[in-house]
């Protein structure tokens, strides 16, 4: 008898707890459908940012203003009027429908931003393009001391709730790993309407050139080692918060993505190894992952899933500890 | 019928010519550039004209090439038409005698232009169409906006009747520029004006080899002349066919024209005859005067060629007893202007056949108004009129001018303000980047379109293209508004830049009572003693209204940034009050839709935010009974500048250059140079300040610097005494030059703030790396030092040239520049060279400018940058023309050339006066180039000069004219790649195989940069530029490689960001040649669509990824054992998508068409790949020049 490898991830009904997320690989049909070919259960598409949207904005506006008007040879500008600057979400929308059209597994759309803007609509946009959910990923870095983490926790639920409220289609919120209260956090953001979360958004991160001595942010493809920080919370908040759970960063191998739905996913994520090697990744972590299950004689995903979570675990302390220590020895009981 | 819109009067005319024709060849030229972009715009986003395809829409290399290319599509059987103005007209003149006389239907649409004479002009007259009145094409005029487009069609229809090609002419600027509301023709009205039989006649017309036809034969004595008469009866039909045209038109339309209409008294005794958009201003004054009891008259001139003697008498009162016929050209020596002339003729042959209704011959009189786009007022018609009224008026005048030297001039005495109280009058001081203009036309579009009022917008540009002021002149109105002059007496006044009540009486246009809107950084409680006396006192004087408001603020808190025209714009409808409140709100907001709706809902949001903010910003300013501010307006010039820039310059800085009469400016054109460093225009908002402790002494921030406002010395510390205290210097790290403090300063009132020093300074501070060696700073906080450190600066010696590398970057930045502060933009790319030429070569060149940006930031009024050394030398310049700059060059070398033969053939008479060694030394010193040579020879030349001073004769006379010439000089030929990939190429190439001693510096900014960023052939594949809105198709013209082919040209292909060392070596080794050398240097232009500020430094990335590369070939060094070819870059290693992704001009394709730039960009990197292939073959090759016989010469 083969293992039943599906899982439910939002709501939605996957073949395998194996999907790519959001990255350039799943930014055009073509790498899209290689994906869907190797095996992928359901595909988060690339990221829109709120940043770039309104980067694109305010340059079309600034390039067709630029010197028009200024001078009595040049009145109307230094380039021609064009009809179409697809500053919007356009190019994106289309990505939507092509992706529905063309593959039969689910499509996530994914919006990235860090304020309340009007371009929150286009998750209501994404929904009519046929998304069949929404990831919302935020990313803030505060910098002002008189900014408490209550109103940096806070600026996550008022984003959530606004985005909650102009769709339909279930929402994944993407967040990093940097809240005092990670399980608080996690429950409030599932309060506050999203429907599962993902751990956790990698980002581009700042390096110094020497020679040059300027910063240069750059992004840091992720290892198998890198899984340890999402493992650790998906056990902990695995059975304390309600709704679903992905997990990324650090997925690259089947064992990655077993030792992950031990600890309670009920999805994994790859981009990293995507990236470096291509779908075939994911071909063989999923292989993996099947002759794991048969090996150990596991009926489904269903039955692993969460049996090595903190609640579930023998040792559930070894998931809280942070630092060497020796083993606290019980020597007695409390008598009765 | 069509809808009403609200158009400019190339907009009216392209929309007709458009939809009307099938091949449209252009070329930018102003002021009818619109037009050719329009149509190239139309046609990429596949709009079609009423036979139902995509016009065909070319840019050729000159306006010559666009007349050919009209000439061969027109035998070709198509519809076709071009555009163009001045110049360009001149060059089609060729073509235009072929084209008429073969009979071919066409239209060419002109906006009328000035021509250059004793110096160019953007500017509007008739001097251009006037040139080609012997052509044989018919000649229309249009007055209006809505006549631009009428007419248009009117001369589509009657050319394809008659076969007659017709000039279609309005006024440039007055009428092309002006935003007026009409009604539009629809396709059916054209379709309704359009005999397809006429299309299909002209298309069997055709040069056909199925039914093959020869033209363009040679003719004989024998038949030439019975062949031109032959055409005679096409010619007489064409007035009455015209005016058949024109009734059709107005059953159409309602719309009626006539070959001559009249308007005014019918029992006028005075009558006014005239063309063009003078007519406006000149029916309110008739009306005026015929309103209080005057018997006068205008007949409009419609149809100027073929001229209808008839249909004139026929317009003309049978009461006329005076006319005055104004010319807005001038030809000199002419016993009159064109359209005098041609009236005397037509009425004294209609008087001599008895076709008059009046007794005796009228007094007729000729006058020239309006050259060069100069105000024609009601005022002017009325002075006109009263001299007409005199016993014995002048029979030639001018008027609009004061003309004190020969007298031509009308006293205009009488103020007729023909303006009616019922037209809202509204006038905004601006800044060309704030938006002022452009929310103004929106402000005209809302009120035109969504009203019953009538709008009209002009808008007045600076020539500087750094920190422009425009100054906009709106009317709304109930009627049609025909006002053709600037507004004088405006009821709503708004200065949208604070500092502007600084430099200009922008108060002086508000009439008694008006409403005065100033964007103000202070609030209504502070800003009465913020502004100046002047304006204190004319509020008070004219009962303003003063309102603030602060826009930036506003702006900045909605997230626009700078950007205030939004906010003023709504308190212009809120004080303006021609629409209700909340109208005026809603109609504002449906025009952002529409203006900003496909840039997307942020921009959207923020403008709605600006609207909504805007009004409750704005604050009413209680006004005091009298004035009471501490300060006054600063001097336009200061007090030591020279006499003429007291007297003249400074009145055109200060706006009123109007008022100067003739006996103030020069006979020929001729001015001093060195006048930019009087005009203190302090247009910087943060300025670069030096910080010693960290400089490296590289010298790049003053090599880079655009505007010579970052200058450097070296010298003595001795001459530190005196010093200001905040003046730095430190030691100046050298082994040639031990001993010596460095100085880097400011100019702070001549920086624009582009901040291109800052950009490429390499010393950072160990402490903070953000903070350079040089920094921008806000400039108030600094002025005031700054300023007295640059004068000090300026008071310490210049190097000895003899002692100082001028061929490398440290020694070249010692040197004075002596091209300072010119007009052109914040951070162009173009002016670095030349400046770096003037600090190498400027005491002994000779400039010919190509026209272009740098002819207009070179040479452009009131002040020029090219200036003087402490001897009086310094580069001498001259602008001919833009297609035959190389010609011009050319023949300054050989002016040169043959002055040095004659000044050493008198040395030889006088030799025993001078004395043999003296004699010797002049002769022998002719060929020193090197500093210490050519200042032994000047020496030798003053020697002389005092020598023959005491020698009473006409050679020793004419010796001293031209010594100077025996002392080295070089000729530049400088210009952009408009000139040398295009118009001039002609004779740039003709330069090259000349082989003759001059040097060519080609700015390429890859586009026409000063029309606004038209393709040229420099253009490469997948820009996005105007006249290729659709991404260029084909590939850049490798020019380094076509002068390289001769063998014997020196080339340099440079980029002064990414190698400054190449590039200095470039201008020494270029100089140095013996024979024609070509630098081709790269130029970054705000048409790239980059951030300026970093423009230097991605000249890096251009070079990096191939897209420029840097080589210089030198036909000597083969001689010397080199390869000529020598490649002065790497190997491409960054991608051409990397380096163009960077560049709107690409971005913007791959934005708006993605797969098409996919497609351009694979093909644009094969263009790179080859070319370096290329390359680098070329930089083994082994190649000897032949020597050539040596030219008689020097």
């Amino acid at each position: 008898m083969s293992v039943d490898l599906t899982t439910k991830y939002l709501g939605l009904d996957l073949a395998h707890p194996i999907v790519p997320s959001a990255s350039p690989m799943t930014g055009n049909l073509a790498s899209l459908r290689q994906l869907e070919a190797a095996g992928a259960s359901a595909v988060v598409l690339w990221s829109l940012f709120e940043e770039q949207i309104v980067h694109d904005e305010e340059q079309a506006l600034a390039l067709a203003e630029f010197h028009s008007d200024s001078f009595g040879e040049a009145v109307g500008g230094y380039f021609p009027t064009l009809q179409d600057y697809n500053t919007g979400p356009g190019e994106y929308l289309k990505l939507i429908r092509d992706a529905k059209e063309h593959l039969e597994i689910p499509v996530i759309a994914s919006l990235n931003g860090t304020s309340i803007g009007g371009w929150l609509r286009y998750g209501k946009l994404m929904e009519e393009a046929g998304a069949d959910a929404l990831e919302l990923n935020v990313y803030l870095i505060p910098t002002d001391p008189e900014t408490t983490g209550a109103e940096v926790e806070r600026q996550y639920l008022d984003l959530v709730m606004a985005l909650k409220e102009s769709i339909t289609i279930p929402l994944a919120v993407k967040v990093g790993p940097f809240f005092s209260s990670i399980p608080n956090m996690a429950t409030r953001l599932i309060d506050a309407g999203a429907d599962g979360l993902v751990l956790f958004n990698r980002f581009y991160q700042p390096d110094i050139d020497l020679d040059a001595l300027e910063v240069t942010p750059n992004l840091r493809l992720s290892h198998s080692d890198d899984l340890r920080l999402p493992l650790r919370w998906t056990a902990i908040l695995k059975g304390r918060v309600l709704g679903s759970m992905a997990v990324t960063s650090g997925v690259h191998t089947a064992q990655d993505v077993i030792k992950l739905l031990l600890a309670g996913a009920d999805v994994t994520m790859m981009a990293s190894a995507l990236l470096r090697n291509g779908p075939g990744v994911l071909t063989d972590a999923l292989e993996g992952l099947r002759a794991w299950l048969e090996e150990n004689e596991y009926e489904s995903v269903r039955q692993m899933k969460g049996s090595m979570s903190q609640s579930a675990s023998p040792d559930p302390a070894a998931f809280e500890r942070g630092n060497y220590m020796k083993t606290l020895v019980t020597y007695a009981r409390p008598g009765v | 019928m069509g809808r009403v819109v609200t158009v400019d009067g190339n907009e009216a005319a392209a929309s007709v010519a458009f939809r009307t024709n099938e091949v449209i060849a252009i070329y930018p030229i102003t002021p009818s550039s619109p037009m050719g972009e329009l149509s190239d715009e139309w046609s990429a986003k596949g709009r079609t004209n009423i036979f139902g395809t995509i016009p065909e829409v070319v840019e050729m290399q000159s306006e010559a090439g666009a007349a050919g290319a009209l000439h061969g599509a027109l035998q070709g059987g198509a519809m076709a038409t071009s555009f163009t103005a001045s110049q360009g007209l001149l060059l089609k003149i060729p073509n235009m005698y072929k084209i008429a006389g073969e009979l071919l239907p066409s239209v060419i649409h002109v906006a009328a232009r000035t021509l250059a004479t004793h110096a160019l002009s953007i500017f509007g007259d008739h001097s251009d169409v006037m040139a080609t009145r012997a052509t044989g094409w018919a000649l229309l005029s249009s007055a209006s906006v809505q006549e631009a487009h009428d007419m248009a069609l009117v001369a589509q229809s009657a050319t394809l009747e008659s076969r007659i090609p017709f000039l279609h002419f309005f006024d440039g600027f007055r009428t092309s520029h002006e935003v007026g509301k009409i009604d539009e023709l629809s396709d059916d009205d054209i379709r309704a004006m359009i005999d397809e039989e006429l299309v299909a006649a002209h298309r069997i017309r055709r040069l056909n080899p199925d039914a093959p036809v020869i033209r363009g034969t040679a003719q004989n004595p024998d038949v030439f002349f019975q062949a031109r008469e032959a055409c005679n009866l096409y010619y007489d039909a064409v007035p009455d066919l015209v005016q058949s045209t024109m009734d059709r038109f107005a059953e159409l339309t309602g719309r009626r024209y006539r070959l001559f209409d009249y308007v005014g008294a019918p029992d006028a005794e005075r009558v006014v005859i005239m063309m063009g958009s003078g007519i406006g201003a000149t029916e309110e004054a008739v009306q005026a005067l015929v309103d209080r009891g005057e018997k006068v008259g205008l007949v409009k001139v419609r149809l100027y060629r073929p001229f209808s003697a008839e249909a004139l008498i026929a317009a003309l009162p049978a009461s006329t007893r005076s006319i005055a016929v104004l010319d807005r050209t001038k030809e000199p020596g002419a016993l009159g202007e064109p359209l005098y002339q041609d009236v005397i003729t037509a009425i004294s042959e209609q008087t001599a056949a008895g076709n008059v209704a009046w007794d005796g011959f009228p007094r007729i009189i000729g006058g020239r108004y309006g050259l060069s786009s100069k105000e024609f007022t009601p005022s002017m018609v009325a002075a006109i009129f009263a001299e007409l009224g005199k016993e014995s008026p002048k029979v030639h005048f001018t008027v609009g001018i004061v003309d004190d030297v020969t007298h031509l001039s009308l006293d205009v005495t009488e103020e007729l303000n023909t303006e009616p109280d019922d037209v809202v009058r509204a006038v905004f001081f601006g800044l060309g980047a704030d938006g002022t203009v452009g929310a103004n036309k929106n402000s005209v579009k809302i009120i035109g379109e969504n009203t019953d009022l009538y709008a009209q917008g002009h808008f007045v540009y600076d020539s500087k293209k750094s920190g422009a002021i425009t100054v906009s002149h709106l009317r709304f109105g109930p009627r049609p508004i025909n006002s053709t002059y600037e507004i004088t007496k405006a009821s709503f006044v708004a200065c949208h830049q604070f500092n502007f009540l600084e430099k200009m009486a922008v108060l002086e246009v508000a009439d008694q009572g008006a409403t005065f809107l100033l964007n103000s950084p202070y609030s209504a409680d502070e800003v009465w003693d913020k502004v100046p006396l002047e304006t204190q006192q004319a509020i008070i004087d004219k009962n303003i209204t003063f309102y603030v408001v602060d826009g930036v603020k506003v702006a900045r808190d909605v997230g626009l940034g700078g950007r205030i025209n939004t906010v003023l714009q709504t308190c212009f409808f809120n004080l303006a009050g021609i629409l209700p409140p909340d109208q005026a709100i809603a109609e504002i907001k449906e025009a952002i839709q529409k203006s900003y709706g496909k840039f997307g809902q942020t921009v959207l949001d923020r403008n709605f935010a600006a609207v909504d903010a805007s009004i409750a910003a704005l604050e009413k300013v209680a006004v005091p009974a009298t004035a009471s501010s501490s300060f006054v307006r600063p001097p336009t010039v200061p007090e030591t500048a020279p006499d003429f820039v007291q007297r003249v310059t400074a009145m055109m800085i200060a706006g009123k250059g109007n008022l100067l009469p003739v006996s103030a400016l020069p006979v020929d054109g001729t001015f001093s140079t060195g006048t930019t460093k009087f005009e203190k225009r302090s247009i910087a908002q943060d300025i670069p300040i030096w910080d010693p402790d960290i400089c490296i002494d590289c010298a790049k921030c003053a090599l880079v610097c655009p505007h010579a406002a970052i200058r450097m010395k070296v010298y003595d510390p001795a001459f530190l005494d005196g010093a200001p205290d905040t003046f730095l210097s430190k030691d100046f790290k050298s082994r040639e030059m031990p001993g010596n403090v460095l100085t880097i300063q400011v100019a702070p009132d001549d920086c624009t703030g582009c901040g291109v020093c800052v950009d490429v300074c390499p010393a950072k501070s160990k402490e903070e790396v953000k903070h350079k060696s040089i920094n921008m700073m806000p400039k108030l906080d600094h002025l005031e030092v700054e300023q007295a450190n640059f004068d000090f600066f300026l008071s310490l010696p210049e190097p000895d040239r003899t002692e100082v590398r001028l061929d490398t970057v440290k020694g070249s930045q010692m040197a004075e520049p002596l091209f300072e502060f010119s007009g052109a933009c914040s951070g162009c790319g173009e002016t670095p060279y030349i400046k770096l030429m003037t600090q190498m070569f400027g005491d002994r060149v000779t400039i010919a400018n190509a026209t272009g940006c740098s002819s207009i930031y070179g040479g452009n009024l009131p002040t020029t940058p090219y200036s003087t050394n402490a001897d009086g030398r310094g580069p001498s310049w001259a602008n001919s023309l833009f297609e035959d700059n190389a010609e011009f060059g050319l023949g300054l070398r050989l002016a040169q050339d043959q002055s040095v033969q004659d000044a050493k053939v008198l040395v030889g008479r006088f030799s025993s006066d001078l004395g043999d060694e003296l004699a010797e030394g002049l002769l022998a010193g002719v060929t020193d180039t090197d500093e210490v040579g050519l200042a032994a020879q000047r020496d030798r030349i003053a020697h002389a000069k005092k020598i023959l001073g005491d020698i009473d004769s006409v050679e020793a006379r004419r010796l001293i004219a031209g010594i100077d010439t025996l002392a080295h000089k070089s000729v530049w030929i400088v210009g952009g790649d408009g000139w040398a990939y295009d118009i001039g190429f002609g004779g740039l190439d003709h330069v090259f195989a000349s082989g003759r001693n001059v040097n060519i510096l080609v700015l390429d900014t890859e586009v026409y940069s000063n029309t606004g960023g038209q393709a040229s052939k420099a253009t490469p594949r997948g820009a996005v530029a105007k006249f290729a809105a659709g991404g260029k198709a084909t590939g850049k013209k490798d020019l380094g490689m076509i002068a390289q082919a001769y063998g014997n040209v020196y080339v340099a292909q440079i980029a002064i960001g990414a190698n400054n060392t190449q590039t200095v070596k470039a201008f020494a080794e270029a100089e140095a040649y013996p024979g024609t050398s070509l630098i081709i240097a790269y130029s970054q232009c705000i048409a790239h669509g980059i951030d300026m500020e970093t423009g230097m430094s991605h000249q890096k990335e251009a070079v990096e990824s191939g897209y420029w590369p840097l080589f210089r070939f030198d036909p000597t060094a083969e001689a010397e054992g080199r390869h000529s070819f020598h490649l002065d870059s790497r190997a491409p290693k960054i991608t051409f998508k990397d380096f163009a992704m960077q560049e709107a001009r690409y971005a913007m394709l791959a934005r708006t068409k993605p797969e098409h730039a996919d497609a351009l960009f694979a093909i644009a990197q094969d263009d790179i790949d080859n070319r370096w292939h290329l390359y680098e073959q070329l930089a083994d090759l082994d190649r000897q020049v032949p020597e050539e016989e040596e030219e008689v010469g020097p």
